[in-house]
């Protein structure tokens, strides 16, 4: 028990995914800019990085390692993900259409966002069980989401404040990102 | 090793691309193709002006149903006809819309504190609601100018936004960006439906407007020199500024703030000007109206209240037709007040303009004999306004007033302006102190007589215009105040020779305020007199709503003093669909109340057949907002008041019909417009700051 919940504040806070592992920052930068897309931007990446690590570690699992190509590892992965999102968006829009409506815009941006393939390679590295690979993908993705909603929410604060002109916008959340990534630290210490 | 790799990516590819496949056509979800269409013919700016998320949104809001073909804000005409072909339908066109700063304030409005945050409005708006000591007006750091995806919108050098109308597309943006809401868009339509506020910039003047006209605004107008512009200023919410800019007696004054510094603006003067301009200019302004609806209203009766719903529904594309019982339109304005304060030519004149705009007219057609609201109804009108004024006489309850030789102040003057020359004899007694009674004597006087006018208390107390009783005094009609008739005497013909009144003297003051007369008793004396003008006060003639001929009968509530019963807020009646306003609803009062209700009636007659309903608002302006009324004004510089010529003078007065006071000059008319305060809410040109404005040096 005590295992998986240092796992889970692990990735969350002290690996987090963007600010310890500096993955998936083109949509860390690029949806932050306003508090109500970041929670939609971080809730579809943690649905789409729990399936991916999930179907990944059945790929490893019963086809790359049983044929020994586990050197293939990347670009299957990339194959199956960009499937799978593709295959979850159809099946969204189809089954669940309230939730398509709130994630629906989100899905292709993750389609080759390297956060979703940086959990699942990593989940690969460190030989985590079935169990453990979803726990942790559930747990990097919140982290994703933390990390961006709390950034949108200091950028939407900038948004007002007199800067100057070369730092305004992707400049100055650059900064932002940097100065959270050093508070994120802190959390360093508690494992 | 490079065969397995790529055979084994194939594969994988290929189950990954069968599945897809086979997904695809299982959880195919049916999409109209018209989204495609419409988004394809959309501009793609994504601005988001239409409300919707992007142009994909709009297209598929429009596919829906949820928005019309014209929803975006970016495309021209033919993209809209472009878009409602693809739907098959036909283009309504909006109407052209604008964003509108209301607010003038700017940097005269006093700093509370001195607020050193971020230069944004919203984020000054957290603190304390901002540092400016008036609680609506701009703050001025420009987060509208900011938020304008057209850069239609520059902070001006008083600290006040500028919105440049070729480049403003009325996408709203500077509207949500504004935590104040000064600035507002709207169109023709929205700015005749919008009523006062609490939170409009309501100079005094324009909180006291029963009409609700913006003076700041036309007064800033003329001092521009944009004489059309005022007109068309005043336009929006008085369409007889001819007559008004002659008989109003100008409530708004009473609340001018130059009058702490020296005297009130000649703000209905400055009416009179540009009224009087267009009408001698030979042409008209092109008044717009706003796209057919094709609805029938009916409105009965066609005096100022009349005219003016008639005007504003017109103007809102409806269709109304006046129905009055008498040869011409224009009410008490034409049968009531004489022709040397209004000629009637100007009036024919000002209705004329009203009827050209598309309003019909059916004179001698009167409600309760020729036609009744079922026949209206049965006739497809949807609507019906009834503002039949106030056109029957109070009694002077005193004994043989029924005598011949007595005769109604209205009737007596209906019967003239109807030229039927009513016989006055030598001697005239009329008797009241209200304008209906000034009005008879000074028309008595034009006709001959020596004309005396009874009123039971003194000069102070009677309710008529000052300049009126001046008038009057002027030309030679004799005052016999504190008196009142106690019975009229007749010879054996019953013909009225002679009235015997009562002498009075003021008592205690009574619930108005004013100190109530009291008989002296004994005092009886007799007056000669060939013809006796009671002229004591007007009710609605309601006879024509009984449905058998009694007061029983009438199927609206009615009140004590024979007045209609309606909602306050709609001006509706009991009766669904049938509203009112003017004399018959408020009793005896002033044109310019009568127009400001006429619109308002109208404004909730289109609100009733385009919506169902009437939207009532909590921060509707209704009474004069306390903290606006001060006192102590920072303007020192005296300037005098213009004086309203007279056209005629001496013996042309008392003998002919002629127009007595004329219009002031462009020179006085400019120079009584920078006697204006341009007031706000609180704000005002105090000294330093009209001087700052004059040189151009305002800074922030
Ligand atoms: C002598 C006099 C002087 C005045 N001077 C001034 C002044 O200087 N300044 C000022 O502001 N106000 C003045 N007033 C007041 C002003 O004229 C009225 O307040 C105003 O005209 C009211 O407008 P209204 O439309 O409600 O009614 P009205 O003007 O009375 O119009 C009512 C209309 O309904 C018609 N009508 C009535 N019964 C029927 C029926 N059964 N069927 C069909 N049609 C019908 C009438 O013919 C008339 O056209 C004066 C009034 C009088 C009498």
């Amino acid at each position: 028990m005590q295992e998986f919940f240092v796992l889970f504040i692990g990735a969350m806070f002290v690996n987090n995914i963007v600010l310890a592992q500096y993955l998936g920052n083109c949509p860390f930068i690029g949806t932050s800019k306003e508090s109500g897309v970041a929670v939609g931007m971080g809730g579809a990446v943690v649905f789409v990085a729990v399936m991916a690590a999930a179907i990944t570690w059945l790929v490893q699992r019963h086809v790359l390692v049983p044929f020994e190509l586990g050197y293939l590892q990347t670009l299957v992965f990339i194959l199956v993900i960009a499937s799978l999102v593709q295959f979850v968006e159809m099946f969204l829009k189809k089954m669940v259409p309230p939730l398509y409506k709130s994630l629906g815009i989100f899905l292709p941006l993750i389609t080759t966002n390297c956060a979703v393939m940086g959990i699942a390679l990593i989940c690969q590295r460190e030989e985590f069980g079935l169990m453990k690979t979803v726990m942790f993908a559930f747990a990097s993705g919140l982290g994703f989401m933390i990390a961006l909603v709390l950034l949108a929410g200091i950028r939407e604060r900038l948004a007002v404040r007199r800067l100057p002109i070369a730092m305004r916008g992707t400049p100055i959340g650059l900064v932002m990102a940097g100065l959270m990534s050093l508070a994120f630290f802190a959390f360093k210490g508690m494992i | 090793m490079i065969v397995t790799s790529g055979l084994t990516l194939f594969s994988i590819g290929l189950g990954a691309a069968a599945i897809l496949g086979v997904a695809s056509k299982l959880l195919y979800v049916k999409e109209d193709p018209r989204i495609g269409l419409i988004e394809d013919n959309l501009p793609g700016a994504n601005c988001g002006g239409c409300g919707f998320p992007g142009c994909s949104g709009a297209a598929a809001a429009i596919v829906l149903g949820k928005a019309p073909a014209s929803v975006c804000i970016v495309a021209d005409a033919e993209t809209s006809i472009r878009v409602a072909g693809i739907m098959g339908q036909e283009v309504i066109e909006r109407e052209p819309e604008l964003a509108i700063r209301d607010c003038a304030g700017g940097s005269r409005a006093a700093d509370t504190f001195h607020y050193e945050g971020a230069l944004d409005c919203r984020a000054a708006h957290q603190l304390y609601g901002g540092s400016k000591s008036c609680p609506e007006g701009c703050l001025g750091l420009g987060t509208c100018a900011r938020s304008c995806p057209f850069d239609a919108i520059q902070m001006g050098l008083d600290g006040l936004p500028i919105i440049d109308p070729e480049a403003c597309k009325a996408c709203g943006n500077c509207v949500d960006a504004c935590p104040r809401g000064v600035i507002g868009v709207s169109g023709m339509s929205a700015r005749l439906l919008h009523l006062n506020q609490n939170t409009d910039c309501l100079a005094p003047c324009r909180q006291k407007c029963p009409a609700q006209i913006n003076i700041p605004k036309y007064i800033e107008q003329i001092k521009a020199g944009d004489y059309d512009g005022a007109v068309m200023t005043i336009k929006d919410r008085n369409p007889l500024l001819v007559t008004c800019g002659r008989v109003c007696p100008r409530p708004c004054e009473t609340e001018c703030r130059r009058q702490f510094v020296d005297e009130t603006v000649g703000i209905n003067m400055l009416k009179r000007f540009v009224a009087d301009r267009e009408l001698h200019s030979g042409s008209r302004l092109t008044i717009p109206c706003a796209k057919d609806t094709g609805r029938k209203v009916a409105i009965i009766g066609g005096g100022p209240a009349g005219l003016s719903c008639a005007y504003f529904l017109r103007r809102l594309g409806h269709h109304p037709t006046i129905f009055d019982a008498m040869p011409k339109l224009g009410g008490q304005v034409r049968y009531g007040i004489p022709e040397y304060r209004l000629p009637k030519a100007d009036l024919d004149w000002e209705i004329k303009g009203i009827l050209d705009l598309g309003v019909k007219a059916r004179v001698n057609t009167k409600f309760g004999v020729d036609f009744t609201i079922e026949t209206l109804k049965a006739d497809g009108f949807e609507t019906i306004f009834i503002g039949i004024g106030a056109w029957q006489a109070s009694g002077m309850y005193a004994e043989g007033e029924d005598l011949d030789g007595v005769m109604g102040g209205i009737e007596f003057l209906t019967a003239h302006a109807l030229g039927q020359r009513p016989e006055v004899g030598k001697k005239v007694i009329v008797v009241g102190g209200g304008n209906t009674a000034i009005d008879a004597a000074r028309t008595c006087v034009r006709l001959g007589a020596e004309t005396t006018l009874m009123y039971r208390r003194t000069k102070a107390e009677m309710p008529a215009d000052l300049e009126e009783i001046i008038g009057a005094e002027d030309e030679g009609v004799i005052f016999k105040l504190l008196a009142a008739p106690a019975r009229v005497v007749g010879d054996e013909n019953g013909r009225a020779t002679h009235l015997e009144y009562y002498e009075m003297e003021l008592g205690e003051p009574d619930a108005s305020g004013r100190r109530s007369p009291v008989k002296k008793e004994g005092s009886e004396t007799m007056m000669a007199a060939d013809l006796i003008i009671p002229a004591i006060g007007q009710k609605p003639d309601l006879a024509c709503l009984y449905e058998d001929g009694d007061e029983g009968s009438c199927p609206l509530e009615t009140t004590r003093w024979q007045t209609i019963v309606a909602d306050e807020n709609t001006f509706e009646t009991a009766i669904p669909g049938v509203f009112t306003a003017g004399d018959v609803y408020t009793g005896p009062d002033l044109v310019i109340s009568a127009i400001g209700d006429g619109r308002k009636a109208a404004r909730s007659m289109h609100y009733s057949m385009m919506h169902g309903d009437v939207p009532i608002s909590e921060t509707t302006q209704k009474t004069m907002i306390p903290y606006t009324l001060f006192k102590e004004i920072d303007a020192m510089e005296r300037k005098e008041r213009a004086v309203m010529p007279h056209l005629c003078h001496g013996d042309e007065r008392v003998c002919t019909f002629n127009e007595v006071e004329g219009a002031v000059s462009e020179n006085q008319a400019l120079a009584e417009s920078e006697r204006c305060l341009r007031c706000g809410l609180i704000c005002y040109d105090t000294d330093s700051a009209a001087e700052a404005r004059h040189f151009g040096n305002t800074t922030k």
